[in-house]
């Protein structure tokens, strides 16, 4: 294998802007230190590939409300505790009262429910393709069990029309450092239409600094040209997991989606089927956001509009223990990853 | 048998807890006085500490409640260059817990604190209302010998930063047995007695040194680096991480940078002493792994970096945020 290394240092051709979509991407290139290692002619820019990142403040608010209400248990992932909504966040509905759990896998939310028939266990079911499986995956088993006292809230979207959202809309991204997760179940064809669409290379990347430089050589070498390379073999198929698909497809229909700075985006999410909505926490409607605080460039972020270090207020207002919005709070977030691995700074 | 109500009354059935499981498993005679203090020998330098533990499980592989709470007491004493001598523990028992849970604490507390060298020489006990937690608080005596003088801000240009053992194992085996994960995964908690007597009496010139607990490497180095106003530079490859403990924090998206530990540690000494403090380390059953893994570079600058195996470069922050869950 050749070593990419001094390609990608010295590199002087045209300048190339390749964005990551996947969360896990963006911590890992944080991680391993990546952007130092690329010619200043390579620019990584993070896209709206961090779940938690894109949810809107109307979901926050939902989840608050639903802690707050007598007999009603919200179980979330850590990331999600600390997002601002529009009032206070689940930590601050946590200190006032409300009943929120943090759990690490949804898998959780069903021994919890079982053990606590007279309480309502909501689960706060953000993600995209991959956590949907899981989701899929844990309405079969309620229904098996018969566990009648489980819900989720969802806000669950899908990764293409979003893709094509930046494409059209923002522009001057040369190559995708496609999902790994995502494409597990999805399979790499799905990124085709899009890479012919805008005439730009998709490759699909695993979750190791080596793994990532390969993606990043690759997009440069395929620069201008439609294709969709699969560097994650060991994981990831031409046709994805079929029967992860077919249970979400059981539980969940195409929907539009609400996206944080991006407004609706048609057939961008997911969500519960009619016949299921006895599941259903209430999660239709809530598409409305509102900026945390007023200044905060959030928006632009998540589009790669901006580096997080543009935004005025990154390492000054904005920080992990001050977070002004999710981007900074979540740890797949791209102002978040920017400030702990120092890449605001030269 | 389960702690009720009255186990903290103060009465009868409290003297009976406390004859029955606590003074028969610390086995101290000043302890078993039962006066309202320990009146003991010492004098010079002393150094004083106090931690509470209220970890989940109680029981977890490589160790429980009560080892945890002698180990984070003892450490504490040992890393600010004193001798650990005295330890007290308070116990905070809830309704319900069971007193068969509770004397094997006492019994792996008095086990900790013979291989560490202390006694525990006070102790108290309340009972509150609940569902059987048990929560203990310890509090250490330590002596600082002559010549010993240990600080953060002590760390020098051209100072060798060491680490006894593998990162992140404490917290992994917490974690997994919380969430129903089956591996091969121990905690770590040990008493660093052995490896730090080791360098004070070989002569190793210590400058600063922390046990890794919550808030891990990543948190001791930039606190180090702040309160000295030095640039560490860490070689990723050089930190030693087991393949199970990695693979976990890959599945769960954490780093082992942050991880809490309770029996490994990190030492700032001298250049030139620095391979012989890592001998002393590997020489104490705990110490195996133990590897120099990073420089102090620089002066008049506060900053942590890190050399990615790829030959990446990035900055190391503290840990932020709540994500991860209480381990001590």
């Amino acid at each position: 294998m050749t070593d990419v290394r001094p390609f990608l240092k010295n590199y002087d051709g045209p300048p190339v802007r390749l964005m990551e979509v996947c969360g896990t991407h963006t911590a890992a290139i944080s991680k391993n230190g990546i952007a130092r290692m690329l010619s200043p002619a390579i620019r990584l820019i993070s896209g709206p590939g961090c779940p938690v990142c894109v949810t809107v403040t109307a979901y926050i608010d939902r989840l608050v409300e639903l802690s707050l209400r007598p007999g009603t248990v919200v179980l979330t992932f850590g990331d999600l505790m600390r997002v601002p909504g529009g009032r206070m966040s689940l930590n601050d509905a946590k200190a006032a009262g409300g009943n929120v759990r943090m759990v690490y896998s949804p898998m959780d939310a069903l021994r919890l429910a079982e053990s606590d028939p007279k309480n309502t266990y909501v689960f706060a079911a953000v993600g995209f393709e991959t956590t949907s499986a899981v989701y899929a995956a844990l309405l079969e088993d309620a229904e098996s069990e018969r566990i009648g006292n489980l819900k989720l809230l969802t806000s669950l979207k899908i990764m293409p029309p979003v893709i094509d959202w930046v494409c059209r809309n923002q522009g001057g991204v040369d190559g995708f450092i496609a999902p790994g997760h995502v494409s597990v179940i999805t399979g790499c064809k799905i990124y085709q239409p899009l890479a012919e669409r805008y005439g730009i290379p998709f490759v699909v990347a695993g979750f190791e600094g080596g793994q990532l430089l390969d993606a990043i050589y690759a997009l440069v070498k395929l620069r201008g040209r439609p294709r969709v390379m699969n560097l994650y073999p060991s994981a990831v198929r031409e046709n994805g997991n079929e029967e992860a698909r077919r249970a979400i497809r059981r539980y969940f229909e195409p929907c539009a989606a609400a996206w944080r700075g991006m407004g609706t985006i048609p057939g961008s999410g997911l969500m519960l089927r009619k016949e299921y909505s006895r599941f259903d926490a209430g999660s239709a409607g809530l598409d409305e956001d509102c900026n945390f605080s007023p200044g905060c460039l959030c928006a632009k972020v998540l589009t790669g509009a901006i580096s997080p270090a543009d935004c005025p207020r990154f390492g000054r207002l904005c920080t992990p223990q001050t977070p002004q919005g999710a981007c900074m709070v979540s740890q797949e977030g791209s102002c978040y990853n920017y400030y702990i691995s120092g890449r605001g700074s030269k | 048998m389960k702690i009720t109500m009255a186990h903290g009354s103060g009465g009868e059935s409290t003297s009976e807890l406390i004859a029955d499981i606590f003074e028969k498993s610390f086995n101290d005679p000043v302890l078993s006085k039962m006066e309202d203090s320990a009146v003991l020998p010492g004098a010079g330098r002393i150094a004083v500490t106090t931690d509470s533990f209220v970890v989940t499980p109680l029981f977890f592989p490589g160790g429980d409640i009560g080892r945890l709470c002698v180990c984070g007491t003892v450490n504490d004493l040992l890393m600010s260059g004193a001798d650990p001598e005295y330890l007290t523990c308070g116990f905070i028992l809830e309704e319900g817990a069971d007193t068969e849970d509770l004397r094997k604490i006492a019994v792996s507390m008095s086990r900790t604190a013979r291989e560490a060298g202390v006694r525990i020489v006070a102790g108290d006990t309340k009972v509150v209302e609940g569902s059987g937690g048990v929560y203990i608080n310890t509090a250490g005596v330590g002596f600082v010998p002559d010549g010993i003088n240990v600080g953060a801000s002590n760390c020098r240009e051209g100072d060798a930063v060491l680490l006894s053992g593998s990162l992140g194992d404490h917290h992994a085996a917490i974690l997994s047995k919380r969430m129903g994960i089956e591996n091969t995964i121990v905690s770590d908690c040990a008493p660093l007695v052995g490896m730090v007597d080791a360098m004070k009496r070989s002569g190793v010139r210590i400058h600063a040194m922390r046990d890794v607990t919550r808030g891990g490497l990543a948190t001791i180095l930039n606190e180090f680096a702040s309160a000295a106003v030095c640039r560490i530079g860490l070689d990723e490859s050089k930190i030693p991480v087991s393949p199970q403990v990695r693979g976990f924090c890959g599945i769960l998206g954490l780093d082992p940078l942050d991880m809490g530990n309770e029996g490994k540690m990190v030492a700032v000494v001298a250049p030139e002493d620095a391979e012989r403090a890592v001998g002393c380390m590997r020489k104490s059953r705990y110490g195996k792994n133990a590897a120099v893994i990073g420089r102090v570079e620089a002066e008049g600058e506060s900053a942590v970096l890190l050399k990615t195996p790829i030959g990446g470069t990035r900055v190391v922050g503290p840990l932020y945020g709540e994500g991860l869950p209480r381990i001590c």
